[in-house]
């Protein structure tokens, strides 16, 4: 495995009085997509709030480009090159599409070219364009979402859950976007519940069980075994 | 690579009352406007009155335009706000008191000059005291609407007991610059020369925070941040430095209100900002929280209600404020256009 991005080490996280995270140990390497993968409420979404700053460490470390980020604020995070889709898409339901992107370009205007390249992933974004983004479908919010993400070079993007929700086609456009970005070389960590995506993005995985990471390895690897899918997640291929 | 299915919309005709629903709140101030006009017998005194409740309207929304946006975008509930109105009183007054020979002088500009003198440095006191508030007080209690009422009101408590220290206990009067003085006769009514001015000032103001708000980076970090203050964060501002910026430009703001308010009054006293934070609060909550616009339009209806009925029914202009905000909360529960929900 190459050098990673970013390394959690014993990550612990408490929300209120309940532990939510209880020592995950992760890496993500530079390039490729990393997914993390597990059940519902076993800490991945917490895993990537607790990366961004959003909510703090109470233990363990967090190094992302080799600088110790434990106890960065948010905004510096993201300025030092993470993207951020959060599981709610974060959307601002009252600014236009194009003050949402515009917003997201935090370094400067926006980059035609760029746009550009993501008018022709995400067409409705150039249809809806001067549209209230919280008159967009579901769908149009989450390639919102994505697209602002990536409206800028950034270093890794945490996604979560892009495809909760959506319709197959859309689904397959979301999966069609990553996949162009991972071939620009970037780094990906993402949440995804549907496995058959997990499998076609994935190049590492890990698996989070109770708060912890139980299994890390080639995402290869673990879709070609029924029998640990379904003893990390309680699954198999062939339910999917 | 797959992309996405576009869609090329169809636009069905909305009905008349679909398109006019978003106007309704616009609406509400011509519409008033012509209520007057028809309850009040003679067109001399609505004129009057209609340019009476606009200066006053415009006071209100310059003092509460800073609060709507402390409340939408920092969640605080800011009863110390009263304060800033009057420090911003007492410094631009006392500042005006001192450029005699400009205010005394039958010249528009050099009376202008004065008064604009006297803003700058309201402005000025009442931004740095905003700043050092939201460090000392407002700063530990974020996310804590209890503690939030009671450190503000002990903070409007503390300072003006400083105002009696250092201004002394009495009520100082004052008169307006010489060429604002008076009124001018339109259309068989009597309209105040400092109304007009008050009226102008207020729009002015609301177009720049407009502009601020729809057109600059900056306003749209506010904008965003009223909604979603972690997205903009995580997206790499720092919301926090936004928050002291937004608290220093709201309390200069209730500091020009204070100039404003003590020279249309021609006095003022150290109760004076608590006094008004009735119908400040009244403009915010009808208004919207966090809206700029929705505070505009709601001051404007409060400044027309209580000049109309003092006029009309002058017992029923104490409770008449409390009435419109009672009929705009049954009707929006919300505010009249919220930017942020109520929580």
């Amino acid at each position: 495995m190459s050098d990673p991005i970013l390394s959690l080490q014993g990550v612990c996280t408490n929300i209120a009085q309940y532990h939510i995270l209880q020592g995950v140990d992760l890496q993500v390497p530079k390039g490729g997509v990393t997914m993390l993968l597990g059940r519902n409420g076993v800490g991945k979404t917490t895993t990537l709030r607790t990366i961004m700053g959003l909510w703090r460490a109470h233990q363990g470390s967090i190094s992302f480009d080799g600088q110790d980020i434990s106890a960065t604020p948010t905004p510096a995070i993201a300025r030092s090159g993470i993207g951020f889709v959060p599981e709610d898409m974060g959307i601002f339901s009252d600014l236009t599409v194009e003050e949402n992107m515009a917003l997201a370009a935090a370094s400067g205007p926006i980059n035609p070219a760029r746009l550009d390249w993501l008018f022709s992933v995400f067409p409705p974004l150039k249809t809806f364009w001067r549209s209230e983004a919280g008159n967009l479908s579901g769908g149009q919010k989450q390639m919102l979402s994505i697209a602002r993400a990536m409206i800028e070079d950034r270093l890794l993007y945490l996604i979560d859950e892009p495809t909760k929700g959506l319709a197959p086609a859309i689904i397959a456009t979301m999966a069609g976007a990553l996949r162009d970005l991972k071939a620009q070389g970037a780094s990906i960590l993402l949440v995804e519940q549907n496995f058959a995506v997990a499998k076609m993005l994935g190049d590492t995985c890990a698996v989070m069980d109770d708060g912890r990471v139980v299994w890390s390895g080639e995402m290869k690897e673990l879709s070609e075994d029924a029998a640990l899918q379904e003893r990390l997640m309680g699954l198999s291929m062939e339910a999917t | 690579m797959t992309t996405a299915p576009d869609h090329s919309p169809t636009m069905a005709q909305a009905s008349l009352w679909g398109r006019l629903e978003p106007w309704i709140p616009v609406l509400l101030i011509p519409a008033l406007i012509v209520f007057g006009f028809l309850a009040i017998p003679a067109t001399s005194s609505w004129l009057t009155l209609t340019v009476s409740g606009l200066a006053m309207g415009m006071m209100i929304f310059i003092m509460a335009s800073g609060l709507t946006l402390v409340f939408g975008l920092m969640d605080v509930i800011n009863f110390g706000h009263g304060a800033f109105v009057s420090v911003g009183a007492f410094v631009g007054i006392s500042i005006l008191l001192g450029l005699g020979s400009l205010t005394g002088a039958p010249s528009l500009m050099l009376n202008l000059l004065a008064v604009l003198l006297a803003v700058i440095g309201a402005m000025l006191a009442t931004g740095v005291m905003g700043w050092a508030f939201e460090r000392i007080i407002v700063k530990p209690v974020y996310g804590a609407h209890l503690k939030q009422i009671l450190v503000t009101m002990g903070g409007l408590i503390i300072v003006e007991q400083l105002i009696l220290v250092v201004w002394g206990p009495d009520e100082i009067f004052l008169t307006r610059p010489e060429t604002l003085k008076g009124a001018i006769t339109f259309a068989g009514a009597a309209i105040e020369k400092y109304r007009l001015l008050a009226v102008g000032v207020g729009l002015v103001l609301f177009l720049a925070m407009r502009w601020v708000l729809r057109s600059t980076k900056i306003g749209l970090i506010v904008r965003a941040g009223v909604q979603n203050g972690e997205m903009v964060e995580a997206l790499g501002y720092r919301l926090r430095l936004v928050f002291i910026g937004v608290f220093v430009a709201g309390s200069a703001l209730a500091g020009l209100g204070g100039v404003m308010w003590g020279l249309y009054q021609e006095v003022i006293t150290a109760h004076m900002g608590a006094n008004m934070m009735v119908l400040v609060f009244i403009v915010v909550i009808i208004g919207g929280l966090g809206s700029v616009e929705g505070c505009f339009i709601g001051a404007l209806l409060v400044g027309l209600l209580q000049n109309y009925i003092a006029f009309l029914e002058p017992k029923l202009a104490l409770i008449s404020n409390i009435g419109l905000m009672v009929a705009i909360l049954m009707w929006r529960p919300q505010g009249m256009m919220p930017v942020v929900k109520a929580k």
